[in-house]
């Protein structure tokens, strides 16, 4: 049965990336001109001419010459391959670029994700239980706060406070001995000596709404009366809580997941940019401004697929979670 | 049966296994403290079930709810003793610590409760069986196969069929009647001496709960269980209990042998209680008599044709022809000019979607409705549209079940019983005003109320204001979806001797859905009874009621437990079907 439905889901998607493809490639093309003419207008800028015949040379090279739906049309037929064309700016496959970055924006993205909802997990639970409590107003007033200030404000003050009292740049992910070096645990433990604070940032943005969502949702929970069912039973308070309101009130907990999964992902550019992270939502940002067409569809690819597989995890979380789902 | 009264009976302290002395449970509020139990003494003996009645904001809930200790934040016990005496000696409740250890272990071991909700009373993710064996294993030290093999005797002795299978299946795969055998299981579960069953048959139909009655009756033989029954209902008192204790405002007013409190009630409120009860069990006494009404051989303003409704079923299996669920199936019938046909039914019986489709909510799938107006023909309901529609739909309005649900809580009583006005631009300005003043009073509402919100009002004032708004279009038809239902019996006959005046000073027509025999009988001149969707039997209320025809209706009707000790007769009901193994 879960079995089935996963497949379905999976199916799915082949149709709905499609559609994504079309919007991502309309939306890239949507500003006046193309690479070309921002590449144009750059040489211009550094007083570097370019003659006309190395210009038609290129276009034609690249095939911006063609039709939109025939460039539409190679770019799909690429992809669909696994090719994902050339990068006009970095000169070489646009996956190529993307691969360079992609692990460590998973990393990033995955350690985020942990560190919040494992954060937010027993934080609301402690909130909903103890509610109006001052336990329940301090986490809230800190949740809060971390909701309000914008994630590279915190990024800029943290590293502030690296540099003033410890001595040390926080920012980029490998201390200076690691750059380059072939992967290890030494070169692990190091990278999240550097990572942490990208997550705590970033972290601390959603831990805010999630730890409210998972409050609301247990308050809700705590009041029904299979709550004193349990309890009538002779069950310990805090057994009963975490087997049967926590249980339940997961449920939109987890289906946020879908919603947060590529939040992450592009919430994190100006973020990324200021703690000089090398992932992919400053080079993102970068593609877009150069109409560097093929990286930037790529990229976008990317993520739309994976905002689809988040929704996935967390459609099929929910199945195993409640069997109400399963048996709809 | 000789019994002696309870008093006689304290002596014989080997049979009293729960004594609550003085108990005092309070509720401290923001601006001052709610008495929830003020003084509450009763005792349960073995074997035998003690009924606590009373009607909503009594205290008998809080008074079960006490005696285990689970009593909701902020209510906690202030005052007063509940000695348990059990094999082991005897222990004072009322001292332990609501999360002590001690408390837990008699939870569930000694003193079992079941709740009203059998569908929100069980965890809706987790299996009948997995709940019954965690209670089982919290008590006992015994292994999981043990404990499972155990759950499903349980099963098999609350008569669930199939109890291998039920075992792992969940609660939303249950009807409301096994659900509530299900948690009567559980609560059986270690053989507890005292069962405290908080209105455990409230939710169901009325041949469900003579099932369950009987199944908690065999099973108190079975295990000489004392219960303690709490309940609003008179009729299922006179059916089950041994003594009876009548609480009201957080007091027991009344405590004796149930033959001798329905025969003769020593306190003014309990004689009051009866007596609404009573009044409920025949025709209002301030309605025309049944056969002059229906005499009057008065013009249909409604006729239903041939309506069914059917629900398109959802779901990957849907090869073939489009098959659904018919909810209403090819129902026929008029509804004369001033007259009150009461609609009964079970859950699931299609009553409400019919309403629904009357007040045209709802399309009917199949037939057609014709509306009256003024005499002639009339035209097809369905083919409304526009002003016409509109027109239909002030001429045709509805009254709710639940007055709290359906009364918008951001708005004044004043507001809620304009809106219709206004909507319709009947009446703005002073003229709204007076108009609104008018309707509350028709309805026994002073005008003062209008500046109030729903909230500061009880349930039968609220349902008052509902019919305010419903009748503010001067409408011909009004619909009451079990309008009565969620009051005590004593605000349920006020409201219907209101809309009765009302149906007279306005020459109203009811479409009366209810499940319960005793306000249709009370209020209709004419009664429908359905069964999966169809018209079983229709016919004067009387008829209907006292002298049933069809084999459903004699099952339903025999279901119904009469407020009279002495002539108990539901373990002589007729079965239609078998309907009632749920």
């Amino acid at each position: 049965m879960l079995l089935r439905y996963f497949i379905r889901r999976l199916l799915w998607m082949i149709p709905f990336l499609f559609v994504v493809s079309i919007v991502v490639f309309a939306l890239i093309q949507a500003p006046p001109g193309d690479f070309l003419t921002t590449y144009v207008a750059k040489m211009a800028e550094s007083n570097e001419g370019i003659d006309q015949a190395t210009l038609e040379r290129m276009r034609e090279q690249y095939g911006l010459d063609r039709s939109l739906p025939v460039q539409y049309w190679k770019w799909i037929s690429g992809l669909a391959v696994g090719d994902f064309g050339q990068s006009f700016e970095w000169n070489q496959s646009a996956w190529s670029v993307i691969k360079s970055r992609l692990p460590l924006t998973l990393v990033l993205m995955l350690s985020t994700f942990i560190f919040a909802w494992g954060v937010a997990l027993p934080i609301g639970i402690y909130s909903a239980v103890r509610k109006y409590t001052v336990g329940d107003y301090v986490v809230t007033f800190f949740g809060f706060l971390g909701l309000a200030t914008p994630n590279f404000l915190l990024a800029l003050v943290v590293l502030y406070l690296g540099v003033r009292f410890f001595g040390v740049h926080m920012g980029g992910l490998f201390s200076d001995e690691y750059e380059g070096e072939p992967w290890s645990l030494a070169k692990v433990i190091d990278l999240y000596k550097h990572l942490w604070i990208g997550i705590l940032v970033l972290g601390t943005a959603i831990l805010a709404s999630l730890i409210r969502i998972m409050r609301a949702n247990l308050l809700d929970e705590l009041s029904k009366p299979y709550v004193t069912t349990a309890r009538a039973k002779g069950m310990a308070e805090w057994k009963l809580i975490l087997k049967y309101p926590v249980r339940i009130a997961l449920n939109p907990f987890i289906s946020i997941i879908g919603i947060y999964f590529p939040a992450l992902i592009s919430g994190a550019v100006v973020t990324a940019v200021v703690l000089g992270y090398p992932t992919l939502g400053p080079l993102m940002l970068q593609s877009l401004l150069a109409q560097d067409m093929h990286l930037a569809g790529g990229i976008l690819m990317i993520m739309c697929s994976l905002t689809v597989v988040g929704m996935l995890i967390s459609d099929i979380l929910l199945a195993l979670l409640d069997p109400r789902v399963r048996y709809d | 049966m000789l019994k002696t009264s309870v008093e006689d009976k304290v002596d014989a302290r080997g049979d009293v296994i729960l004594d609550i002395r003085d108990l005092a449970t309070h509720f401290p509020m923001r601006n001052a403290t709610v008495h929830a139990v003020d003084g509450v003494s009763l005792k349960l003996r073995r074997g035998k079930t003690t009924c606590v009645v009373g009607e909503s904001g009594s205290g008998k809930s809080v008074t079960a709810r006490s005696v285990l200790q689970i009593v909701d934040a902020p209510g906690r016990i202030v005052g007063g003793t509940i000695a348990l005496r059990t094999g082991g000696g005897e222990v004072d409740i009322a001292t332990l610590h609501p999360r002590s250890r001690a408390i837990r272990a008699i939870r569930g071991r000694d003193i079992a409760m079941i709740f009203q909700e059998p569908m929100s009373s069980l965890s809706p993710v987790h299996t009948i069986g997995n709940q019954i064996i965690e209670s089982i294993r919290l008590h006992e030290k015994v292994t999981k196969a043990e404990a499972r093999a155990r759950a499903i005797e349980l099963l098999a002795q609350v008569e669930i069929r199939e109890p291998e299978k039920a075992i792992d299946q969940y609660t939303f795969e249950f009807s409301g009647g096994m659900r509530q055998r299900a948690m009567i299981a559980m609560a059986l579960s270690c053989n507890p001496q005292v069962l405290i069953a908080d209105e455990p048959t409230t939710a169901l139909d009325v041949t469900t709960q003579a099932e369950i009655l009987d199944l908690m009756r065999s099973l108190q033989e079975k295990h000489d269980m004392a219960i303690m029954f709490i309940t609003h209902d008179m009729g299922v008192v006179a059916e089950i209990a041994d003594d009876v204790v009548v609480m009201r405002h957080g007091k027991v007013v009344e405590t004796g042998e149930v033959n001798e409190i329905f025969a003769n009630p020593r306190h003014a409120y309990t004689r009051r209680l009866l007596e609404s009860v009573v009044k409920l069990e025949q025709r209002a006494e301030i309605k025309r008599p049944e056969a002059e009404v229906l005499a009057e051989q008065t013009d249909p303003i409604l006729s239903v044709k041939n309506v069914s409704v059917v629900f398109p079923l959802r779901g990957p299996k849907r090869k073939g022809p489009a098959r659904g669920f018919r909810a209403v199936n090819d129902v026929s019938f008029d509804l004369r000019r001033g007259e009150s046909l009461g609609i009964v039914g079970e859950s699931g019986s299609g009553k409400t979607t019919l309403g629904r489709v009357l007040a045209s909510v709802l399309s009917p799938s199949e037939g057609g409705i014709r509306f009256h107006e003024n005499g002639g023909a009339g035209g097809d309901v369905g083919q409304l549209e526009g002003e016409a529609l509109r027109n239909y739909r002030r001429q045709v309005r509805m009254v709710f079940q639940d007055p709290h649900g359906s009364l918008n809580p951001r708005m004044t009583v004043g507001q809620i019983v304009a809106e219709p006005l206004l909507n319709n631009g009947i009446a703005r300005g002073d003229a709204l005003r007076d108009r609104v003043y008018d309707l509350l009073e028709q309805v026994g509402l002073p005008a003062a109320v209008a500046e109030r919100y729903p909230h500061a009002f009880s349930g039968g004032q609220r349902q008052r204001i509902c019919i305010a708004r419903a009748i503010a279009l001067e409408p011909r038809v009004v619909i009451c979806d079990e309008a009565t239902s969620a009051l005590d019996v004593s605000i349920r006959s006020q409201v219907l001797d209101l809309l009765i005046r009302l149906q007279e000073r306005l020459d109203l027509s009811f479409v009366f859905i209810a499940h319960d025999i005793g306000v249709v009988r009370y209020f209709c001149d004419r009664v429908a009874v359905m069964r999966k969707g169809e018209i079983v039997e229709m016919g004067p209320a009387s008829q209907v009621c006292d002298n049933p025809q069809h084999p459903y209706t004699k099952a339903l009707i025999s279901a119904v437990p009469h407020p009279d000790p002495t002539a108990r007769s539901m373990h002589l009901r007729h079965r239609y079907e078998d309907a009632g193994v749920s």
